[in-house]
C-alpha cells in the first residue's frame, strides 16, 4: 500500500516534470522563432523581392506602365536616411499576415505611390525583419524616399501620432478626414505601439515634396 | 514518457542519442515552419493593422 502510493507520487512528479520541460523547450523555440528565425525569413524574402523589383524596373525603361501588382508583389522600394544609409525595404502589395511577413505592405484600398491621395503602409515594428522598428525616431521634416519603377518620390514627414487600433481615418485618402476628396499626395506609415505590444498604433504622416524620373538618378542623400 | 521513448529507440546508447537528436530537430522544424506561423497572429503582440482592432 505504501509502496503503491510512493510509485504513484513519483510517477506524477515525473510526468509533471517532463511536461514542464517540454513546455520550456517549446517556449524557448518560440522565442528563437520570433527573434531570429522570422527575421531571417524576411531578409531572404526581401532579397528576392529586391532583385525582382530591379529587373522589373529595367523592363519598365521605355515601356509603358505595368499592370497593377498582385498580392505580395513588390510595389516600391523605400529609403529612410534618418534610420541609416542602408535602410532599404521593398514595399509589398497587401496587408495580410503573409504579405507583412515579407516586408511593409500597402493597404490595398489606399493610393499607389505618388498618386493623388494617401499611400498607406503597415510594417512590423518587432519580429519579421522589424522594418519599422525605429520609425519613432523620425522627426518632422525628415525625408522618406520611395523608388518606383519609373520615378523617385520624396516625401517629408509632417506629423506623427499614437492612435487606437480602430482609427481607420489615418489611412483615409485625406489622412484624418475620411470621406473628403484628396487634393494632396501623402504617405502614411502604420506600425504597432508600444514596440512589442498591440494596444495602440504609431502613425507617421508625410507629404510628397519632390518627384523626379528614374533616369534623373536618386535624390541627394540616397546611394 | 521520455523514458518510454528511450526504450523504444533501437540500437546502442550512442545511436539512441543520435536518434533522439534527429527527432528533436524534426519536431523543431515542424514547429518553426507550420505551427508558430499559424499561432503567432493570435497572440497579442506586434499587431500592426489598423481597423481590425
Amino acid at each position: 500500500m505504501n509502496t503503491a502510493l510512493r510509485n504513484l507520487t513519483t510517477g506524477a512528479i515525473r510526468v509533471t516534470a517532463e511536461l514542464a520541460l517540454t513546455a520550456g523547450f517549446v517556449l524557448l523555440l518560440f522565442a528563437f522563432y520570433l527573434l531570429v528565425w522570422s527575421n531571417q525569413r524576411t531578409a531572404a524574402a526581401q532579397d528576392d523581392l529586391l532583385s525582382d523589383f530591379r529587373s522589373q524596373s529595367e523592363d519598365a525603361d521605355g515601356a509603358t506602365s505595368k499592370a497593377r501588382p498582385g498580392p505580395g508583389d513588390g510595389v516600391a522600394v523605400m529609403h529612410i536616411p534618418r534610420l541609416g544609409d542602408d535602410w532599404e525595404w521593398v514595399v509589398v502589395e497587401g496587408t495580410e499576415d503573409s504579405d507583412l511577413r515579407n516586408g511593409p505592405g500597402r493597404f490595398t484600398d489606399s493610393a499607389m505611390p505618388g498618386k493623388m491621395g494617401n499611400f498607406a503602409l503597415a510594417g512590423h515594428r518587432a519580429t519579421h525583419g522589424e522594418p519599422f522598428a525605429h520609425v519613432d525616431r523620425l522627426e518632422d521634416g525628415d525625408q522618406i524616399v520611395v523608388e518606383t519603377a519609373k520615378e523617385w518620390l520624396v516625401y517629408q514627414v509632417a506629423w506623427s501620432r499614437i492612435v487606437a487600433p480602430t482609427a481607420t481615418e489615418v489611412i483615409a485618402p485625406v489622412a484624418g478626414h475620411p470621406g473628403q476628396k484628396p487634393t494632396q499626395r501623402t504617405m502614411t506609415l502604420v506600425t504597432c505601439h508600444p514596440r512589442w505590444g498591440s494596444t495602440e498604433r504609431l502613425v507617421i504622416g508625410s507629404q510628397l515634396v519632390e518627384r523626379r524620373s528614374a533616369a534623373a538618378g536618386p535624390p541627394d542623400g540616397i546611394l | 514518457m521520455y523514458a518510454a521513448l528511450w526504450r523504444l529507440l533501437p540500437g546502442p546508447p550512442w545511436l539512441k542519442v543520435a536518434e533522439a537528436l534527429v527527432l528533436l530537430v524534426m519536431v523543431s522544424a515542424v514547429l518553426l515552419t507550420w505551427v508558430f506561423p499559424v499561432v503567432e497572429p493570435h497572440l497579442p503582440f506586434d499587431r500592426i493593422i489598423i481597423g481590425e482592432g
